[in-house]
């Protein structure tokens, strides 16, 4: 006997359109890109997987996929705890409190082209702020159009930035939901600051900052806008983070073939390390639920 | 669809991912609840979970046999349908 009502299922169809049309025929398409030769006029040739094989082995890629892992790695390690020690620093009620969201929310609200073209402009050696302050007050030689380790560093403030207010903002919402009577029993244990992070504040956060974490590694993983705006992936390759090399190839190139292959095992990369963050992130709690 | 640039191989492929997913779908309705249990990997899977690490991993076999070693592909094939086998009945 039929118990449940399924109409609920026709409100997700315009969802799995949406998906379908933004998401999986784009996706459907690239996988056939990448396996044939790609002339004009529509015309294809079957190529099978040498594509796959030339990226794969391909130095440019390495370097590339290195810098892209390099750039994620700082950024994670660097936003993170910046955004949890933001967060634990803001008022928790009070006058101040809508003034730090707001404040927080100003850098997400900027577009990244924008946010790009603004680091570009302040980050000059000669005419901007950042870049004039360095170089002619405080004597510090700094050019990020020639110096690839001080482009390096303009790009990480750059997303750290514009980035960091995400991970405050989630830990924030994290850190408020804890009710007052975990503090109580800590003070009443005589818990150290310390020990009320580590075994309050922070297991209570872990759900949001594994949300955090996911999408501060996925987006920092596929940006491509502000670094290109910024430095245009140099000087020389220097800062030619993964998305950029791949529109090199598609867009500069029209090496559709290859872009498509690669674009594939990017996708491949991304999907992996995010499983394996989700998975490793909440072992604990499936392993008690396993248990149960 | 010219636009597409459909191949055979490449539709059978997709052809066997969606096969696969409304074969789950099928048995998800005849018996609810996911199938969850914990495996090898000491974490809790439910058949989707294997399914998506089940060609996850073909992909990387493929993708690494190709970096490393390159055509034939028939090790590398062998290797992934015992990695389904594995990831179905371990995982």
């Amino acid at each position: 006997m039929k118990t449940e009502n399924q109409k609920a299922w026709f409100f997700v169809l315009p969802v799995l359109l949406l998906v379908a049309f933004n998401a999986i025929i784009p996706m459907m398409t690239v996988v056939n890109y990448s396996v044939q030769e790609t002339f004009g006029d529509n015309l294809f040739f079957w190529e099978g997987l040498t594509w796959f094989e030339q990226i794969l082995r391909s130095e440019r890629f390495h370097n590339a996929l290195g810098r892209q892992f390099l750039f994620t790695f700082l950024i994670l390690i660097i936003e993170v705890p910046l955004g949890i020690a933001i967060a634990l620093a803001m008022p928790r009620k009070g006058f101040w409190v809508p003034v730090c969201l707001v404040l927080m929310s100003l850098p997400m609200l900027i577009p990244w082209n924008v946010v790009g073209a603004m680091w570009n402009i302040f980050a000059l050696p000669d005419i901007g702020l950042l870049g004039y302050t360095l170089n002619h007050v405080l004597g510090i030689n700094y050019d990020m159009t020639q110096d690839p380790v001080a482009a390096w560093v303009t790009i990480i403030t750059m997303d750290v930035w514009h980035w960091t207010s995400l991970v405050v903002l989630l830990s924030y919402a994290g850190l408020v939901s804890i009710p007052e009577a975990y503090y109580q029993a800590a003070k009443i244990d005589g818990a150290s600051n310390w020990s009320v992070f580590r075994f309050i504040q922070l297991p209570k956060m872990k759900n949001v900052l594994t949300i955090a974490i996911l999408l501060r590694f996925m987006d920092s993983f596929n940006i491509y806008t502000e670094p290109f705006v910024l430095t245009g992936g140099g000087p020389g390759n220097s800062t030619t983070l993964l998305s950029i090399d791949l529109v090199k190839i598609a867009l500069g190139q029209f090496d559709l073939g290859p872009a498509a292959a690669m674009s594939l095992i990017y996708f491949a990369i991304t999907l992996l390390v995010s499983w394996l963050f989700y998975t490793l992130m909440n072992r604990e709690d499936l392993n008690t639920e396993g248990e149960r | 669809m010219s636009w597409m640039a459909w191949t055979w191989p490449t539709a059978l492929v997709f052809i066997g991912i969606f096969s696969a997913i409304i074969l789950l779908t099928i048995i998800e309705i005849k018996r609810p609840g996911g199938d969850e249990r914990m495996g090898v990997l000491r974490i809790v899977t439910t058949r989707g979970d294997r399914l998506f690490l089940s060609i996850l991993g073909t992909v990387y076999i493929f993708l690494a046999w190709l970096g490393f070693i390159g055509m034939p592909l028939w090790i590398p094939l062998f290797l992934g349908i015992c990695w389904f086998v594995f990831c179905f009945l371990k995982v």
